[in-house]
Order: structure tokens, then sequence, then C-alpha cells
């Protein structure tokens, strides 16, 4: 993978001896941005990657990122947003509704659509707020939205809970006659209001923090699971945090109700015994938990209980960390370290096989979205979207390395077990070696 | 002594034991006609207060003073963060000004731990949110201390607003550190969260019924009740929370009549304490206050010229 890079400018790419799924090796000719053929090939005039060693994965959809544009384009824009997203391997991505203006329109959907397609790194597929202005009260234009250029399929009022259950019980009804699907940011505002800044238990009441208890979380995808049932509509559980809420997506799974949900890489290692310092890099919503819940999430991810790993990705400018901690804005970085934590929690440990994440960052996110042109096998016809991820070299991460504007990394200094090769979108690599193209 | 007093973890019992030798020597100023020490002159102490306070920060306004550093006052509502600018700008525009120490007061737990690690000047915490108040921890065991004659093996007890109480959090450190055995009192919504997984660890006891804890007490530690926590649901009403966790006069005789009684102020007569017991002969109120002086002095002195300050 030392080969010097002067790669000739063709439509035609050869990855030699990728480990496909990170089983069996072969050859990967991509043609006019589809996969052409596999097996053991050669092909004068292609431009050769060497794939050697590293692991071939579909192109990874994120359910989950806040791009910040329009309205904060200190902290990050839709261009270097998508660049984060392609060094982190991804070829796909949801940009939360919450910017400002709130994408509740379909003006404003498109507007994010197409800024995603001027920087042509990764499909950037706008989520629609679920309410106006994200006020919980009155629908968006849902049906607009997804008749827009933009074709929203999620909508989601993430950030803020859609806490009235009449709202929510016409929004998921509302989308089944375009099969849309409402990912709910499960947050009971009575039990967990605007000053919980971490989780509610020991730590916080040893810090004094006023904490949010995971039973916030749980009533909401409670309720919200039985609204599915009652409304035979589809229901996403946003960034799933507790054991608790496992145990309720399990109960709900048994019953065969239309419930799928996420899970944040943050969440599957980092706990909130990091609070100690009050350093708000490791302040976000929902809160880091105890490792009781982190060991309940990985289990649910690893058995399918848990569709998804979605990053949250969350940029934000240094002066809005730069408050007490309860004043600080909430999230962390996501989208440039997600495979590698995921490598380092899920495939180091065992409790998941490439192929499980290729099904949990591509094939599970990209059918939960709708996304036909994402997610899609290894196989001849399919489209050339994949990433390369090279097992053997660990990403050290230094923030200040990171091509996010933003720098609230909660992995900084630490040494993930992976690292993201190449990324290709429909035959054009948006990275090669680990650096943009 | 560490260089910053951001809570009594910072502090170990011989820390303890010299602050409290050190403010005995101060206390004795106080009934002197000229004051002031030159300890500190030339000296600069920024009193930066975001939230209202009038005890703590005179206090440390004349411990200043006395010690003959120059002590400014700041005071500045809410957080710096509804002003637009943020906490680390104001503070690094303060210390810019060439200060030797801040003593901070802030509505947000954990502001002075973030703060000590932006600036070189000496940070002294006055209160943090429902975090610490350390300073109130020491002149409580200190007045304690002078009161009983020790600590080791008494047992005081604490009752109120636990959940929202930083004088709780510092003192059962402190109480821990000097050997006093710690009970805490307060209905279950008053508890702070997670308590039964590290009150143990911490070193205190929690109860819910006063009533059977109060005639084991040597000394009982009473906290302020906020009104506005009835409309939060933590309790229905002042009368039902007097009757179950106030200091009546009727609960005043349980108490042996040399057990002292504490209180951090500003007291809510009648709700948490009953005029008859803050005015007992028992009661160690003001000597709270006055001890307030001399402990802030020990500390300023031990923090900025004592043995291994931070020139």
């Amino acid at each position: 993978m030392s080969q010097p890079v002067s790669y000739p400018m063709t439509d035609t790419i050869l990855i030699k001896g990728a480990s496909l799924l990170g089983d069996q090796s072969a050859d990967v000719l991509l043609v006019d941005g589809t996969i052409a053929e596999i097996g053991s090939l050669s092909h004068a005039g292609a431009r050769v990657i060497d794939a050697d060693g590293l692991v071939a994965l579909p192109g990874l959809v994120d359910l989950h990122t806040h791009l910040r544009e329009p309205g904060r384009e200190d902290a990050e824009t839709v261009l270097t947003g998508s660049q984060a997203a392609a060094i982190g391997g991804f070829t796909a991505v949801l940009a939360m509704a919450n910017t400002s203006p709130v994408t509740d329109t379909a003006e404003a959907a498109e507007r994010v659509h197409d800024l995603g397609r001027v920087a042509g790194l990764v499909d950037v597929h706008p989520v629609g707020a679920v309410t106006r202005g994200l006020g919980g009260e009155e629908l968006a234009e849902l049906g607009l939205m997804h008749r827009s250029r933009a074709r929203v399929n999620v909508f989601s009022d993430d950030g803020r809970c859609v806490a009235n259950a009449r709202v929510m019980r016409r929004a998921l009804e509302y989308v089944k006659a375009f099969g849309g699907v409402v990912s709910q940011h499960a947050q009971d505002p009575d039990l967990a209001g605007s000053t919980s800044c971490c989780h509610e238990g020991e730590i916080s009441g040893r810090l004094g923090l006023p904490g949010w208890p995971g039973v916030a979380e749980e009533v909401i995808v409670a309720r919200d699971v039985m609204l599915a049932r009652h409304t035979g509509s589809r229901v996403h559980v946003a960034h799933a945090s507790t054991a608790g809420t496992v145990e309720v997506l399990r109960w709900a799974r048994s019953q065969g109700i239309a419930v799928t949900a996420e899970v944040t890489p943050h969440h599957l290692l980092l706990t909130t015994d990091l609070l100690g310092d009050y350093d708000p890099t490791y302040k976000v919503n929902p809160p880091l938990r105890p490792a009781e819940d982190v060991e309940a999430l990985r289990a649910a991810l690893a058995d399918g209980t848990i569709d998804a790993v979605a990053t949250d990705h969350a940029p934000h400018a240094r002066h809005d960390k730069e408050h007490a901690f309860v004043d600080a804005a909430f999230g962390m970085l996501g989208l440039e370290t997600a495979l590698p934590v995921v490598a380092t929690v899920m495939v180091e440990s065992g409790q998941m096989s490439w192929a499980d994440v290729a099904r949990v960052m591509s094939t599970n996110p990209a059918r939960i979205a709708g996304l036909d042109a994402q997610g899609g096998a290894l196989e001849v016809g399919q489209p050339a979207t994949l990433t390369l991820v090279d097992p053997a070299t660990p990403l050290v991460v230094d923030r200040d390395q990171s091509v996010s504007m933003s720098r609230n990394n909660p992995w900084h200094g630490r040494t993930l077990g992976a690292s993201v090769h190449a990324t290709l979108l429909r035959g054009v690599p948006t990275v090669l070696e680990g650096k943009l193209q | 002594m560490k260089k910053h007093l951001l809570s009594i973890d910072d502090l170990d019992a011989d820390d303890i034991a010299t602050l409290f030798t050190t403010a005995a020597e101060m206390h004795d100023l106080q009934h002197r006609q000229v004051k002031k020490l030159p300890a500190l002159r030339g000296r600069t102490i920024i009193n930066l207060f975001f939230e209202d306070s009038t005890r703590t920060r005179s206090s440390f306004e004349i411990a200043g003073k006395w010690l003959s550093a120059d002590t400014i006052n700041i005071t500045g509502k809410g957080s710096s963060a509804s002003k637009g600018e943020s906490l680390r700008d104001t503070v690094m525009t303060i210390a810019a000004m060439g200060v030797d120490a801040l003593v901070m007061r802030h509505g947000a737990s954990g502001a002075a731990h973030q703060v000590s690690q932006w600036i070189d000047a000496a940070v002294i915490n006055a209160g943090d949110g429902t975090h610490e108040h350390p300073s109130q921890a020491l002149l409580d065991a200190y007045t304690l201390q002078r009161r009983l004659g020790t600590l080791e093996g008494r047992h005081v007890v604490v009752v109120g607003d636990l959940t929202h109480s930083r004088v709780f959090r510092s003192n059962v450190k402190c109480l821990a550190k000097l050997g006093a055995e710690v009970t805490v009192v307060a209905p279950p919504t008053l508890m702070p969260s997670g308590v039964a997984a590290w009150s143990a660890e911490a070193g205190f006891a929690t109860a819910y019924d006063l009533d059977q804890v109060l005639p084991k007490a040597d000394a009982v530690m009473m906290l302020r009740v906020q009104r506005e926590r009835m409309s939060g649901g933590y309790f229905p009403s002042a009368r039902e929370y007097t009757v179950g966790y106030g200091l009546t006069r009727d609960r005043l005789r349980l108490l042996g009549p040399d057990v002292p009684i504490c209180h951090p102020g500003p007291m809510n007569r009648g709700l948490e304490i009953a005029a008859d017991a803050a005015d007992a002969a028992q009661s160690a109120v003001l000597d709270q206050v006055s001890a307030g002086v001399a402990i802030r002095m020990a500390i300023l002195y031990h923090l900025l010229a004592g043995e291994g300050a931070a020139q």
C-alpha cells in the first residue's frame, strides 16, 4: 500500500486482492460506476488499487449526521461534513433537520440536497423535520418534502423529542402514504428537561450535575412502539442509549412491530465516568451512560436487536464548548472515527464479523432510509460504491488532523483498531490511502 | 497544599489541620482593634461572583482585606453563556489583568474546576452549582471542632435538600476526613441521585426518618430548602416539609442541650428551622459566620503566601 499515487484518469478501476466482507480475497473490476467483474482479474489500462490486506465493504451509510449548514457554517458545512464522511468511509449521510432555518419545507430540503450534490463526495440526503420549526405542535410539510427533488423519506425533530403523543401518532399515520419513517429522539421532556446535561446516576449525584435518567428515553420508546403497532407505521429509534431501551426493542421485535433502531459509536465505548473533569467534550445527548448500558447496546447490535450504527456527528464551534458544563453545547464528532470505533469494539472483541459491520453500517441503514443506490451487495451489477478498510493499521486520532471544521472530538489521543483506506462513490474514489481525492 | 482549592478532595487531613491552626490565629485577630496583617500586601484577589451572594462574598472580601491584599469584586448575574461570551473568554480576560487568586462563585457545577485549567492564578471555589462549597465545609467543621473538642467518632446529622446542596457535598467529604460519623436525612425526592451506590465509600449513611436519627446526634446541620422546589414536585408543601424534616421546637427537645445546631444561611425560619432552634443557646449559626472569615483568611494565606505557594 505504499505504492506511489499516480493513477491514470480512467473510468475503470481494478481493486486487487481485497477481502470481500472480510472473507475470501478477490479482484474487483469497476467500470462506469458499476461492479463489472469479480474474480482473479487483470485489466490493461485500468487504474489499480492495491487492496492486499484490505477489507472491502459496501459504502457506509450514516443515518444521523449534523452538517450545520445552513446556519452554523462556522461549525461545519455540507462540504466539510461531506469530506469528513468520505474520510470515514461513508458514501451517504442523512443530514438532520435542526439547522437554521430548519429543514421543514421542500425548498429547505432541496437546498441541502443541492449543496450535497455540489460537494459531490457523498450522497447527502436531508432529513425533514416532523414538526414545523421543530416546535412539536404542527406537522411540517412532510409530503411536499418527500415529493421534492430531495426525495425525503426520513423525518425527525432530532435534538428534540416529538413529545406530544397526538402529534407523534399523526406523523406516523401520515408518512404511511409514501413509506416514510419517523426517527425519534426519545427523551421525555418532563423527566429530562432542558438543564439535564448528563446521565442521572451515581456520577451526576457526586458531581452535582442535573442528570437525565434512562427511563426518560425508555418511556418514549415504549410509547412509540405501541403507536407504531397502532398505526401500522414504521418508527425508528435514534441513538438508543440504555439497556431498558434494548429490552423494549427486543419485545417489540418479538411482536412483529415495525421498529428499527440505531446506536452511536460513542454509546458503544464511552461511559459516564469520563465526566469527572467536567470536560464538555463529553457532553452529548443522549448522555454517555454507565458500563452496563454500553454492554447491553453492544449485545443488541451484535444480535440484531439494534439495526444500525449511526454517528450523530455533531460539530460545534470551539466557543460553544468553552462554557461551564451545563451551559456548553451537546454533541461530539463522529464521522471520521465511526468505523474504527466499531472495529475496535465489535470486531476485535469477536462480537461481530466484517459482514456484520457491512450490515449495521451500510445495508441496514440504506434499507431504513430507503436508499436504493446504497448498501448494495458486493456483486456484479451493483453500484461501485464501496469502502476499503485496513484492519492492520490503527487510527491514532489527532483532532487537529480532522477535516471537520470543529474540534469537539472525544476520541482525541486514542488509538482505534482499524482505519479507512479508500472510499469509492459510484466508481469515483473520494478517498485513497486515507486522503481526500 | 495544592495550588487551587476546588473541592475538599484537594485537601488531606493534615492540610485541614494546618488550615484550622492558622484559622485559630486569624480568629484571635478578629477581637483586636487593628485587624490587618501585611501577609498578602501587593497581591490581588478577585472575587468573581456569577451568582448572588452576600455572606460568602463579603467574608472573602474581609479576609483578603485583613491580609492586606487588594480585593476586587466582580459580579455578573446569569451565566456568561447568556451574554454570548464563553466562560473561558470571561475568565481569561480577568486573568490577563494580572491577578494572584480568583475566588469564584458560579451557578454551574464544575465551573471552578474548568477555570483552573485555563488560567495561571490560584482558583478558590466559593460555590459551584450544586457541586461543592469547600470553604463553607471547612468553616462548619472548624466551628464544630471548637464546640465538640474533636470530630473523631462524633455523629453529625445533615438534614435538607441534599440533591441541590453544594454544602452537603463538601461537608460529607470534610467530616469524613476528620473522622466523624455522618448521617444525611432527606425525603427520597431530595436524596442525590445514585446515593446508595456511593454513600458507603464516601463515608456517610442515609435516612428518611429524622426523628429516629436526631436523638443520636452530636451535632445537627440544617440545610436551606428553596421554596421553588415545591413546584418541581420534590415535596407537596412547606407545611409538610416542616413536619417531616424541619428542626421544630418539638424536635429541639430531642437534642441534648450541648448539641450544636448549624445552618449555612440564609435561613428560612419556620420552614427548615424554627426560630427557637435558630436562636437557641446551642445554635452555632453566628459562630459559623465569624469562623468563616478566619477560615477564608487561612485559605488565602496558605494558597498565596504559605510554603510552596505559587509566587
